[in-house]
This record gives C-alpha cells, sequence and structure tokens, in this order.
C-alpha cells in the first residue's frame, strides 16, 4: 500500500441558502483514484478550476471527502481520533506565504508544528535547526518574516513543515506568487528534501517547467485525471495538452513544431540540452550535403 | 517604508532589566504604579525617583525614549493638573479673577503630576526593554491560574500574537489598497475630517474583505500544521525563573519597604 492513496474520492462543493438547503453543487473532484508510494517525487498539473488544489486539500484531512475514501499511510482521514497522525504525516505548504506563516519570529514560525504535537523543548530546538539548514534559511532565523522575500518566506514555510518530519509533503501552489528567482529556490528545496531524505512530494503546480524532474505526472481537467506518466510521456501528447488548455515546456513546444514541419526529432523533448542534441546532427548533415 | 515599523517600542539593547523574565517585569510594573498611589507623600516620591532612576539606568536605554510616552499625554496631563489646581476647595493662596489656586489643590495637582509622570515612564520600560512576543509569553504563562475560572488566556495571548504578526501585512495592504484607488482618482487627503473619514469608507470594504480571506488561510494553514488548542502544546523556550528574577523581586520588596518606611519615618 502506498503512503497516500484515493479511492473513488469525489469532493462537491455546496451553496448553502439561508434555510439549509443546497442551492447548487458543484463538483470540484470526481472519482479520483491515485496510488503514491513512498519516496516519489509527484507532480500534479491542471489549470484553474480543474480540482487539483481541492484534492490536495483531502491528503491531510482538511477537508473530507463527500463519496469514496483517502488513506494516508493506512489512516483513513475520516477518523478524527487520528487526525493528529494523519497531520503529522502529510504536511502541507498552502500558495500564499504570508497567509501561513504564523510566528513573528522565523525560528518560532518553524517552532510552530512541533510545539503543537508536544516535542520537547530540547528536541524542537534541534528539530528547528535541522529544517532550516535543509531549507538554507538558518542565517535567518531571528529575522521578522515580513522581510523576506516571498521564496524565503515560501522556504520558511516549508521548513515548518519539514520541522514535524512527515513522510509526506503536498506543495498547493507553492510557486504561484513568487518571482522566478522565489519559484527555483523552492522547487530546489522540495527536489532536496526529496533525494535527500526521501520524503515524499506532491507537488501542484501550473508551471510546466516545475515538473519536468518529477518521477510521475498526473494531469487534472475538471476534477478528473485526464492522464498520467512520466513527464516525458505527458509532454509527448502536445496536441492533447492543448486541447485542454493547457501549455508545455517553451522547449518542447519549439520541438513539437519542428516535427510537424518535417524534421525528424522525436517527441517529448523536455530540455534545451536534449532538443540541442536533437538538431545537432541535422545541421552537420546539412551542412555537409552542401559542402 | 510601511513594513519596517515595530509594534510597540522595543530597545534592543543587551541588559539585565532585557534578560528579565517578562513576568517578573509584569508584576513590577504593576506593583510599581500601585505603590505611586498607595503612598501619598513627597518622602515616598523620593525613594520612587531612586528606584526609576536605577532602573533606568540599569537597563541601558537611552532617557529620552522614556520621555517620549509622555509627549501622548501631555494634555491629559495638563488638563488633570489644572483642574486639581483650581478645583479643590481649601485655604485660598492665589486668586487670579474668579479662580483661585488653593493650598490643598497645588499639592494634589503636584501628586497627580508625578503619579501620572512616573506611571507612564514605568511601563515605558517595561515595553522598551520587552518584545511584544516576550509580553503575550509573558501574560500567558502568568496568567495561567485565570484557566481554572475559565478565563481562555492561551487563546487571548495567541490572538494577540497573531495580531502583532498581521499589523504590518494589513498595513502593507492598506497602502495598496490607496494608491490603487487614488490611481483611479480617490482622494485621501483634502477636505476636513468629516470628508476624510467618509472617503475611507470605501478603503475598509477591501481591507475587511481581504483580511477575512487571509484569516481563513491562517487558519487553515495552523490546523494543517496540527494546531488543537492550548492544551497538550509545549514551547521551544519556556519561560523560566532565574536567579536575576529572584533578585528582581528581592529589590521590589525593598523597594516597598522603603516606600513605606519614608511615609512613616518622613511624613510629608
Amino acid at each position: 500500500m502506498g503512503i497516500i492513496e484515493t479511492r473513488h474520492l469525489t469532493h462537491d462543493y455546496q451553496k448553502i441558502d439561508e434555510d439549509g438547503k443546497t442551492q447548487v453543487s458543484c463538483r470540484a473532484v470526481d472519482d479520483v483514484d491515485l496510488d503514491v508510494s513512498p519516496g516519489q517525487f509527484i507532480a500534479i498539473l491542471g489549470h484553474n478550476g480543474s480540482g487539483k488544489s481541492t484534492l490536495a486539500k483531502h491528503l491531510n484531512a482538511i477537508l473530507l471527502p463527500t463519496q469514496g475514501t483517502v488513506y494516508v499511510d493506512g489512516l483513513d482521514t475520516r477518523d478524527a481520533e487520528k487526525l493528529d497522525a494523519i497531520r503529522q504525516r502529510a504536511g502541507m505548504v498552502f500558495q500564499n506565504p504570508d497567509n501561513q506563516i504564523i510566528g513573528t519570529v522565523v525560528e518560532e514560525d518553524v517552532a510552530f508544528g512541533p510545539e503543537n504535537m508536544g516535542v520537547s523543548p530540547r528536541e524542537i530546538e534541534q528539530r528547528v535547526e535541522a529544517s532550516l539548514k535543509t531549507v538554507d534559511m538558518w542565517e535567518y532565523r531571528k529575522h521578522s518574516p515580513n522581510r523576506l522575500s516571498g521564496g524565503q518566506k515560501q522556504r520558511v514555510a516549508i521548513a515548518g513543515v519539514v520541522a514535524m518530519e512527515p513522510m509526506c509533503i503536498v506543495l498547493d501552489e507553492p510557486t504561484a506568487m513568487l518571482d522566478p528567482v522565489g519559484r527555483k529556490e523552492v522547487i530546489r528545496a522540495a527536489q532536496k528534501l526529496n533525494r535527500e531524505k526521501q520524503v515524499t512530494i506532491i507537488l501542484i503546480t501550473h508551471y510546466m517547467e516545475e515538473v519536468i524532474e518529477a518521477d510521475r505526472v498526473i494531469v487534472m481537467d475538471q476534477g478528473k485525471i485526464l492522464m498520467q506518466g512520466t513527464p516525458r510521456e505527458i509532454f509527448s501528447r502536445v496536441e492533447e495538452l492543448k486541447a485542454h488548455r493547457l501549455d508545455v515546456p517553451q522547449v518542447t513546444m519549439l520541438a513539437h513544431e519542428l516535427r510537424k514541419s518535417g524534421l525528424p526529432i522525436p517527441e517529448g523533448i523536455l530540455t534545451v540540452e536534449e532538443l540541442a542534441d536533437a538538431i545537432s546532427p541535422l545541421v552537420n548533415h546539412t551542412e555537409s550535403k552542401k559542402g | 517604508m510601511i513594513r519596517d515599523i515595530t509594534i510597540g517600542q522595543y530597545y534592543p539593547a543587551d541588559s539585565v532589566i532585557h534578560r528579565l523574565d517578562p513576568r517578573t517585569k509584569l508584576v513590577a510594573t504593576l506593583v510599581f504604579i500601585i505603590s505611586l498611589f498607595l503612598f501619598r507623600s513627597f518622602a515616598a516620591y523620593l525613594v520612587a525617583t531612586a528606584f526609576l532612576a536605577c532602573v533606568i539606568r540599569a537597563s541601558k536605554v537611552p532617557f529620552r525614549y522614556m520621555v517620549r510616552g509622555l509627549k501622548a499625554v501631555l494634555i491629559l496631563l495638563l488638563i488633570t493638573v489644572l483642574f486639581n489646581m483650581f478645583l479643590t476647595p481649601g485655604t485660598p493662596l492665589v486668586r487670579i479673577w474668579k479662580l483661585t489656586i488653593t493650598r490643598e489643590g497645588l499639592t494634589t495637582a503636584v501628586f497627580m503630576a508625578i503619579r501620572l509622570t512616573y506611571l507612564i515612564i514605568g511601563s515605558s520600560v517595561m515595553t522598551l526593554t520587552t518584545t511584544p512576543n516576550q509580553l503575550t509569553d509573558g501574560l500567558e504563562k502568568g496568567l495561567r491560574p485565570l484557566n481554572k475560572i475559565h478565563v481562555p488566556v492561551h487563546e487571548v495571548a495567541m490572538i494577540m500574537s497573531i495580531a502583532l504578526r498581521f499589523i504590518p501585512i494589513l498595513l502593507e495592504e492598506t497602502d495598496k489598497i490607496m494608491k490603487a484607488q487614488m490611481a483611479r482618482g480617490a482622494d485621501f487627503e483634502s477636505g476636513g475630517i468629516l470628508r476624510k473619514a467618509k472617503s475611507m469608507v470605501p478603503l475598509l470594504v477591501p481591507l475587511f474583505i481581504s483580511a477575512f480571506r487571509r484569516a481563513n488561510d491562517l487558519a487553515m494553514a495552523m490546523e494543517a500544521r496540527g494546531y488543537h488548542g492550548g492544551e497538550g502544546r509545549t514551547r521551544m523556550r519556556p519561560l523560566q525563573y532565574h536567579r536575576r528574577d529572584g533578585a528582581a523581586y528581592l529589590s521590589l520588596l525593598v523597594y516597598l519597604l522603603a516606600m513605606y518606611a519614608a511615609k512613616r519615618i518622613a511624613g510629608f
């Protein structure tokens, strides 16, 4: 059994009028089956309203399923007694860095999670130090979060989750409000955690560039899983993605266009280097013809 | 820059007073203020002056920072002094037009002035040497016994520290909304007080909406990090009394005895 598993997960948002009757019901997640093995780096893609954030909020019991079940490390999220255990196992980082930092000093904020878990003071100190060092924010431990950049704040938020020593971290569009530099910092921190500490990462995003190094990509549309596979498999299906108003990385797009106009370039090119390698033999070929 | 605003007026320095436990400082301030009203005598106020001077000296905070707090209450201070001076019945000293200054009035006025000034300076010493966080921590731990009579001490302390965290953020947001509205022709500067207040209304609506949205997000983030109230919660650096706190309480006791003795023996 995987660390996170959902079976037929369905969630409806309901608008309830003053009499307590349901006015509008809107299905945000529709019959989703997900199985994440420990240590994986999973990316969930989808444009606004595709249900990806709703799905994420189910993974540590902030939302409970309307139908179906969610298991975190074998624990059913509906089980209210296991709530603390579930939240310790699956940490969550949200989109807005300002609205998830609770402490007025960086180290105090990182200590918030372990404090809630009732960890002893000495161990909290150790955990705070270790997790701030993991995200390279140790020298800012005495700073006020208000003076940090967006990327730094988001890394503090990650450290706050890491200090709870979770098995899995769900990042819900952590880079949506950041500049390109901050985005890179955050993604690098997540990758480092995945590689060095074998923490399972579930990254929700709509930036295609961020999913290239994931083990598995899941594309969502209208509450359903549209496709899943390795980044290369997913980005080989350019036309299909475009039909669902999803972008592909620029390089992939360029390779796709070149291929369409007749050049023998393989599908699913993900990086500039790969494209260069694919093009350079062709250039040499034409030049030798000329000569 | 708005984000540089510090709440409270903490003056960072490395002194004995700064290192004292916030609970000690809270209790000492309270005792000091009560003592000012309890011992009504010039001799006692001499003792209080000496005590305050020693504390200020030990705190390493420049004196002008202490006096800064007085500016805000200057008008209140003047009104109190004048009312006491002119309206207390007793032996007349000077007569100006229809107003009489009495001997009793003069003494009361002087007493009031000293009390209010020392009260402000005394509490300034506390706020200048204690960070807002330490203060809320001290309040939470110091008032814990009130939990028994169902006062939500932990919750109140949590609310205070979250407010401290969000004041600069909301100020920045206000600035943003103001600029956005000014760009579309809103006028916040001209007109009298009434018009200025009225022009603030369209500012408050978006500000409130955003504050509620933030509160919602924050609640979710706190829940996601396992917050379930104060029960079973530990602290990274729990407040602990040290030897210096014992010494502080001892000097407070000596101060009280000195006040009492001064009033009893000198008697003026």
